[in-house]
């Protein structure tokens, strides 16, 4: 009797570490995200002010829906670089629609992300017929498209009353209606019905569930008779819609197309989407998660911020704090 | 060669358990150099465990290996290597590094273990000794070549190379000739048996393929269910005895084979051939409520025939006919549009999502059935499916969104099956769908394609396992190196005339 309750009570403090570790890889990044708020708003009294969280949820809006666009590429188990330049090439073309041809609100929104589609058109050719390697593909197109957006541009970058580069004055003016698209709270409520929508389309739909399948297993989804090459191809044209949207939203923001103005959202959008692996245990890529991702990132940088955090110091943190991420998604695996 | 400078090796009263099976029991063999074994058996016999004992692949055997009469260890395979022993598998690609050239891939040995301090390799005699070796064997590759470029059999040929520049007393072939062209093979034999008369090389020659046996073995092993049955000279014995011994007593196992009506044709296939040309098939068809066989040993070709209707691997020419109309299989998808399943041979890596549910690995090939507006999925509607099939086909599972990963191989195998039932196939083509499945699993998939036929479906079933093979199905096309050589009534004919052909009988 006695050998036998000692070790259902070695089994019980086993399976109570057990429990312990499965709880923090599931709940850790929310954890964080908790823990984070809690430090800031104890040392920042102006953290949790009503300004303070709209300041917060308004400068990750345009980082979740590019990261989101990342998180469609992740789940066929790809990968896709492109982004960044992808929102500065967006970034440019709508601009250039307002300043330069003094188009109106929707159609220059319409034909800028249409226009970018290209890329994706390229990326799927590239990843699915040339059969590169999807992070070595995306890596060339975000140089080329880096490119194309800069000379599309003539090198500089575009704003109301600017002329171009060769000396032709513009008149276009930036309308009101596409100004207040990166103002809340139009820009968040757009955040939110990106992210729902992805949830949806991931969780509750068949192309979503075959996005899975592919990333999951491509044999097995070929040999089920999923066309998986099509699925690809639509996972790299949500990403790239996903981040010319995002590239849209930031023209507006900034009222103007700046050289390179896509390439700082990569790597948060990168981080928050892998973030997003972890939390709540999904263990696959995916939208809440996603947004989570977004919202540890931007609560940290918007806490070192107001903690005085120099911002040529701010990466330091970032970084680690997706190495944290990164450990709690693949540390378990081995298991 | 006087005898004096032969080395023996013994291997005595080998054995070895793997978890759940014994794969040998009491294995008693041995070899000289100089000479050419066949080593023979059915699948599953064990002849490549035991040479992967010999290669120190696996090291938790019980028994003695001798070398020259003094007891050796092998702990690893580099200690095989260093005591000149070397296997050449049957997966070459697995022991070359494709990017390297030809010359450091002979020498990678030399170049891995033998640098000890000196950190420069000196690329010029890397190159010459290489090419003096392939000169001894006869081939003619350069020694600058990428081995990427290389085809299959000059790969194998680099091994074989490889294994002589260490002063290899004792080579092992695992089923060297099954990729082989007829061209191809006759150089092997060329230079397998120039190695054992005039480099003095005991070669082990493993191969399901008798006539090439016959043509260059001395002596000839035959293993049977993790035992050696008989040793013998190869002018003592023929082809017919050598099957018997393969096989051995009749396998009394029951297989519950239904009585069903045979239908009309509903799939027929003419003048089918591969872009490889490996696999040629003139005329084959498959009747409503039958189950044909396809009996093969590995390598055979079976399985790149299964997939190639499928619509996996593009086709030089060939016919398919669904109930007389004409269809064409360009993809995997197009073939399920056209009624065709597919219940692929490698399971965990074609068939199944091992982190996905139960569920949603039951509906992956029907998931638009369960799509309503938007493409959204009803879930409960699916789930009363799945819950079905789980029922239907006594998946072991505790509940239906338990993760595949967690399900026994037997449980993992039926949901490949179940998936195939929801979007109610016509054709359905297993792809040796026993391998690793527990006898009690087995029946019930026999039982699942009994009631398939019953229900009017034709059934292909390929598989190596010839007493499955008999007991399910109705007629039998026995493949061999491609093509289709023979086909049986099931009714009469025995496990020994299947492994005549099979083998490369004529």
């Amino acid at each position: 009797m006695v050998t036998a309750k000692s070790e259902s009570t070695v089994r019980n403090t086993q399976s109570f570490w057990k429990r312990i570790s499965d709880f923090i890889t599931k709940w850790g990044t929310v954890l964080t995200v908790g823990v984070l708020i809690l430090y800031f708003s104890l040392t920042l009294p102006t953290f949790l002010t009503y300004s303070n969280i709209l300041t917060i949820l308004r400068s990750i809006a345009i980082v979740t829906v590019i990261a989101t666009g990342v998180t469609f590429s992740l789940t066929v188990n790809g990968f896709d670089l492109s982004i960044g330049s992808v929102a500065t090439f967006a970034d440019s073309l709508v601009i250039s629609m307002f300043v330069w041809y003094q188009m109106s609100t929707f159609p220059s929104i319409i034909i800028a992300i249409s226009i970018t589609l290209v890329v994706a058109l390229l990326n799927s050719f590239l990843i699915i017929k040339m059969k590169i390697p999807d992070l070595l593909a995306t890596l060339s197109t975000m140089f080329m498209f880096e490119g194309v957006a800069m000379t599309y541009t003539g090198g500089g970058s575009i704003s109301e009353g600017m002329p171009r580069l060769d000396g032709t004055p513009t008149f276009g003016k930036i309308p009101h209606t596409f100004k207040l698209i990166g103002q809340e709270p139009y820009i968040i409520i757009i955040m939110f019905i990106i992210v729902l929508i992805a949830h949806i389309f991931l969780n509750y739909t068949k192309h979503g569930r075959y996005l899975y399948m592919v990333g999951g297993n491509i044999e097995a989804a070929r040999l089920s008779g999923i066309p998986v090459d099509k699925y690809r191809a639509l996972a790299y044209f949500i990403s790239t819609f996903l981040a010319a949207l995002g590239g849209v939203i930031l023209a507006s923001r900034i009222g103007s197309a700046q050289i390179n103005a896509g390439a700082g959202y990569l790597m948060p959008s990168v981080a928050a989407a892998f973030i997003g692996y972890s939390v709540a245990g999904a263990g696959k890529p995916n939208a809440i998660g996603t947004f989570v991702g977004a919202i540890l990132v931007g609560v940290l940088e918007n806490g070192l911020v107001m903690m005085s955090v120099p911002y040529y110091s701010m990466n330091i943190v970032k970084g680690g704090v997706l190495a944290l991420a990164l450990m709690l998604t693949y540390f378990k695996k081995d298991e | 060669m006087n005898n004096a400078e032969r080395s023996k090796l013994k291997m005595e009263d080998i054995s070895i358990e793997f978890p759940g099976v014994k794969a040998l029991s009491h294995v008693n063999f041995e070899l000289e150099s100089g000479k050419i074994y066949g080593l023979v058996g059915a699948n599953g016999a064990g002849k490549s465990t035991l040479m992967k004992i010999l290669g120190g692949v696996y090291t938790h055997y019980a028994g003695k290996i001798y070398l020259d009469g003094k007891e050796i260890n092998i702990k690893s395979p580099r200690d095989a290597k260093e005591l000149g022993i070397e296997v050449v598998y049957q997966e070459v690609d697995t022991a070359l590094v494709p990017y390297l050239d030809v010359a450091e891939n002979i020498m990678l040995n030399t170049i891995v273990n033998k640098m000890d301090k000196k950190q420069f390799v000196g690329w010029n005699v890397i190159h010459e000794v290489a090419r003096k070796t392939l000169q001894t064997l006869g081939v003619d590759i350069n020694t600058h070549t990428l081995v990427e470029k290389l085809s299959l059999a000059q790969k194998q040929l680099i091994l074989i190379a490889r294994a002589i520049v260490q002063k290899t007393r004792f080579l092992i072939l695992d089923e060297p000739t099954a990729p082989l062209s007829n061209t191809e093979i006759k150089e092997l034999f060329r230079i397998v048996k120039d190695l054992s008369t005039n480099q003095n090389v005991g070669v082990v020659f493993i191969s399901h393929r008798l006539p090439e046996v016959f043509e260059i073995c001395e002596k000839i092993t035959v293993m049977r269910d993790g035992k050696v049955v008989a040793e013998k000279d190869i002018e003592k014995v023929d082809m017919k005895q050598l099957v018997e011994l393969m096989l051995g007593r009749k396998f009394s196992e029951n297989y519950p084979k239904r009585k069903v009506n045979i239908g009309g044709k509903k799939l027929e296939i003419k003048n089918f051939e591969d872009t490889k040309s490996r696999i040629k098939i003139t005329n084959l068809t498959v009747h409503r409520g039958e189950i044909v066989g396809i009996a093969g040993l590995a390598g055979a070709g079976k399985t790149e025939f299964c997939k190639s209707i499928f619509g996996v691997f593009p086709l030089r020419s060939g016919e398919i006919y669904i109930n007389g109309k004409r269809i064409y299989n360009t993809s995997p998808s197009q073939a399920v549009k056209n009624g065709f399943a597919l219940i692929p041979e490698e399971r965990r890596k074609e068939g199944i999502w091992i982190n996905e549910s139960v569920v949603t690995n039951l509906t992956a090939t029907s998931l638009s059935k369960f799509a309503r507006i938007l493409s959204i999925v009803n879930v409960s509607l699916e789930r009363v499916c799945a819950r079905d099939i789980i029922k239907k086909l006594s998946i072991k599972t505790p509940d239906e969104y338990q993760k595949a990963a967690y399900l026994s191989g037997g449980n993992q195998q039926k949901i490949v099956i179940g998936k195939w039932l929801i979007p109610n196939a016509d054709i359905y083509i297993f792809d040796e769908p026993t391998k690793g499945v527990d006898i009690g699993a087995k029946h019930e998939i026999f039982e699942i394609i009994g009631q398939l036929a019953e229900m009017g479906k034709g059934i292909i079933y390929a598989s190596c396992e010839f007493p499955e093979i008999l007991g399910i199905s109705d007629r039998i096309y026995v493949m061999y190196n491609g093509q289709i050589v023979k086909e049986l009534e099931t009714e009469k004919t025995s496990e020994e005339e299947i492994l005549y052909y099979a083998t490369g009988g004529k």
